[in-house]
């Protein structure tokens, strides 16, 4: 709790802030529908957040998140639409592709010992020149079919008791998956294994962990959450471009990651932290949208801003607490 | 700078009533020395005494709590590097500090390069590098990459580099561990040619020997604080032993014979990958406690590497028990009731910023888990036990290992280890930097498990730790096992001979 402290202040205070120039401007922000579609908006960045958190736990990196939205989110529409494919095939085509790219990764960086940066950078280019290959650069999209798998992004669920505000469906799968990610590494054998590798990879190869294995499933299960983020994206959005889809995911993750308290020179880090990360980076994009109409290409400016000014504040604690004991250790 | 009368003050340096404090230790009190010109000063101690943190606060890299430090009598306040650089006293780490890329002259002029149009000079660096050179009688081309020298000429290198400086005082930490025989004759050679020229030297070492030889006056340190000095006239082995230690031998390492048991690790024919030319054989039995001596470099560490599967071995068989085992991981050698307590506690030891529960637990999480979850309960279990038995102070099992002293830190790793119940320990330099206190819990705790059936391993740089520990010892030399002595047998000229690379007369 202490941990995520920090980043859920800082949420709630660009939330009020946004509320009330919302209400000054006479913008709608706390309606039902503004609050579903901030939460809908949060869903595939989340799980490419919680994803790309196993990765930067090991001390990792990847890039290519947002390739992977391209080459999954673009690929499954051209599938279903221009190939004819079934759903089911589809998807298990999908989600093997997704875990094949992690093992590719992870086999790369741990057997060959490359640098994770290079290996997902060199994905990043590949993935999405593959996803504009095979579609030849033409838009992938849904057009008015597959209403009911679009209920996997689409869909809501309606709240007891409450009127006008239903859950969408990506945001609960969301917290399924982050509760799912919260119970693996806190709680198995594994996940510790992966947080004491991620803070010194000797020492736990040491004590008999299987540091290499462990890596490659970081990456693996990285993938496959990209993958589920592609999915939820395309379906969301109803079609997309290959040369732009996805563009920039990976750094949105990364950043909501970092927020989070994931640090980069990994062994830290809770998924709490990045949801509630993923959903200040999507608060910022709508408040620029709602707020500042005419500024919108500020937005990148923002993001960043806050990014750096979360991640110095960070630091300053961290210094803070430090110096703080060490002098009382004296 | 450099000309300076000796009538002005006997003493170049001085140094009084230093004290430094670091979270949860008392490194220095109260300590001072001094220094003539032209002299070689021994500074002794244990791990742990207090002499690196002594020598970096002289050349600037820390600043101490108290005290005065002088030079020519004068006060001086040393605050960085630069500064000690500019009272011309150069430190030269145990590790040496080179940019092994760049060229002899580039590293000697590294900072302060000599400029010519606003470009590097070289043929000016080039110049004043042989200059320099000479004087550490290296006969070779400024323009050579360093990383292509031998670690004893590097050692020139960075001797040089304190000289071109104008370096008064030249603080060397354990300048010969990892020189050959050759390569330490020379520097002797340059140490001495230096005290003529009218340098001061500040010689650390662990190694009597040396210090027999080359020091003009020798001080200890004991626990962070002065125990004696010895005049050039006084100096002998064992009035420095009994310095360094503060008591009998006898007394400080609680060794008893023991009976050994069944045969626990039979190493044969191991061929380690670093020397794959040299196959290993022994074999320990359980209650047997066997130290292992040889100079840095010998290959101690990477034989017991090799049995614990960190290196992956070219050959040889190795039992456990009497069971043949294939290890190529350590998590084989886990399996099959292996230990290894590696000698870089920081980088293979512990996971610093974890808590004392999570590195007690983690060599036995997979053992203890329940289909795939923590077994919380057993963690608890494990390390309050841990806590109580191996004596660890820490506030809480949830204080960050980083937190904890050097001795309290080391115990978390044997601690690990002892949840684990193995037939055999490995310990790789077990008592590496840690206090006199904490180092005969840990004696104290070795002589506990090889009493309960335990077979114990221990490679150890300290000559004193191995003759009083050990009821046999194993000696190594350039990756060869060159002998093995019974505790009867076991003598530091005996040890150093067969480290040398004499051949083992007594062993049958």
């Amino acid at each position: 709790m202490k941990r995520i402290l920090g980043i859920l202040v800082l949420f709630i205070l660009v939330y009020v802030a946004t509320a009330i120039m919302a209400s000054n401007q006479g913008a709608e922000f706390l309606s039902g529908f503004t609050q579903e579609n901030l939460l809908r908006r949060v869903a595939p960045i989340g799980i490419l957040g919680i994803g790309v958190a196993f990765v930067i736990i090991t001390g990792g990196i990847d890039l290519s998140l947002g390739s992977m939205v391209c080459l999954i989110g673009v690929g499954v529409a051209w599938l279903l639409t221009d190939v004819g494919w079934s759903i089911p095939v589809t998807l298990v085509v999908a989600f093997a592709v997704s875990a094949a790219i992690g093992l590719f990764h992870g086999a790369l960086i741990t057997k060959l010992n490359l640098p994770p940066f290079v290996v997902t950078l060199c994905g990043l280019l590949m993935y999405r020149g593959i996803t504009r290959g095979f579609t030849q650069d033409q838009t992938a999209g849904f057009g008015t079919g597959f209403t009911g798998l679009r209920q996997l992004s689409k869909g809501e669920i309606p709240v007891p008791f409450v009127e006008g505000f239903q859950l969408p469906v990506p945001f609960v799968l969301m917290l399924v998956v982050g509760v799912i990610a919260a119970i693996f590494l806190n709680k198995t054998v594994a996940g510790r294994h992966l947080m004491a590798l991620g803070n010194n990879e000797e020492a736990a190869r040491l004590s008999g962990v299987r540091t290499k294995a462990l890596t490659i499933l970081a990456y693996v299960i990285c993938s496959v959450l990209a993958g589920l983020g592609g999915l939820l994206h395309i379906l969301d959005v109803g079609l997309e471009q290959p040369a732009t889809a996805g563009n920039f995911f990976e750094l949105f993750a990364i950043a909501a990651a970092v927020l989070g308290g994931c640090s980069l020179r990994g062994g830290t880090g809770t998924i709490a932290g990045v949801i509630i990360g993923t959903a200040l980076i999507q608060l910022l994009r709508q408040m620029i949208t709602i707020v500042f109409p005419r500024q919108q290409s500020m937005e990148y400016l923002m993001i960043g801003a806050v990014l750096l000014i979360g991640v110095i504040a960070d630091e300053l604690v961290r210094r803070a607490v430090a110096k703080r004991r060490a002098s009382r250790n004296a | 700078m450099s000309e300076v009368s000796s009538s002005e003050s006997d003493s170049l340096l001085r140094v009084k009533g230093i004290g430094k404090q670091f979270p949860g230790v008392r490194a220095l009190h109260d300590v001072g020395l001094y220094l003539k010109r032209g002299e070689v000063l021994a500074v002794l101690g244990e791990n742990g005494a207090g002499k690196s943190t002594l020598m970096k606060i002289l050349a600037g890299v820390q600043a101490p709590d108290s005290g005065d430090i002088l030079i020519d009598g004068k006060p001086v306040t040393i605050g960085s590097v630069q500064d000690a650089m500019e009272l011309g006293i150069a430190l030269i780490h145990q590790e040496l500090n080179l940019a092994t890329n760049l060229s002899i002259g580039a590293n000697i002029f590294l900072g302060r390069e000599p400029r010519k149009f606003g470009l590097i000079d070289e043929a000016k660096i080039a110049a004043e590098s042989r200059r320099f050179l000479d004087l550490v009688g290296l006969k070779i081309d400024p323009r050579e990459i360093v990383g292509n020298l031998t670690i004893g000429r590097q050692q020139m290198v960075e001797i040089a580099k304190a000289l071109s400086i104008d370096a008064r005082v030249l603080i060397m930490d354990e300048p010969t561990s990892s020189l050959s025989s050759k390569e330490t004759e020379s520097l002797f050679e340059v140490i001495k040619d230096l005290r003529k020229r009218g340098v001061s030297i500040i010689y650390i070492s662990h190694r009597l020997g040396e210090v027999r030889e080359l020091a003009d006056r020798v001080t200890v340190l004991r626990d962070g604080e002065n125990a004696g000095d010895l005049e050039r006239a006084e100096i002998s082995h064992d009035r420095m032993v009994s310095l360094m230690v503060g008591r009998d031998l006898s007394q400080f390492y609680p060794h008893e014979p023991h009976t050994p048991g069944e045969v626990a690790l039979e190493v044969k024919e191991l061929r380690s990958p670093v020397h794959p030319r040299h196959p290993v054989s022994f074999s320990i039995r359980a209650g047997e406690i066997v130290g292992v001596a040889g100079l840095v470099g010998a290959g101690r560490t990477e034989m017991i590497e090799t049995i614990f599967g960190v290196r992956t071995p070219v050959g040889g068989e190795v039992r456990v028990a009497g069971n043949p085992v294939s290890i190529t991981s350590p998590r084989d050698a886990i399996r099959a009731g292996l230990a290894l307590a590696p000698e870089d506690r920081k980088q293979q030891g512990l996971v610093l910023e974890m808590a004392v529960r999570e590195n007690l637990s983690l060599a036995s999480l997979s053992r203890d888990q329940r289909h795939g979850f923590l077994n919380l309960g057993k963690e608890t279990e494990i390390s309050e036990e841990m806590i109580r038995k191996m004596r660890i102070k820490t506030p809480s099992d949830r204080q960050v290992v980083r937190y904890l002293s050097g001795g309290n830190q080391q115990k978390v790793v044997l601690g690990k280890w002892l949840a684990m119940k193995p037939k055999v320990l490995l310990l790789d330099e077990p008592t590496r930097g840690i206090d006199v206190g904490a180092k005969q819990e840990i004696y104290a705790l070795m002589e506990e498990l090889a009493r309960s059936g335990v077979a114990i391993l221990f490679v150890s740089s300290e000559m004193e730790e191995v003759l009083g520990m050990s009821d046999r010892a194993l000696v190594m030399h350039e990756g060869r096992l060159t002998g093995e002595l019974s505790r009867d047998e076991l003598s530091e000229e005996a040890v150093m001979h067969l480290a040398t690379g004499g051949s083992n007369a007594a062993a049958a």
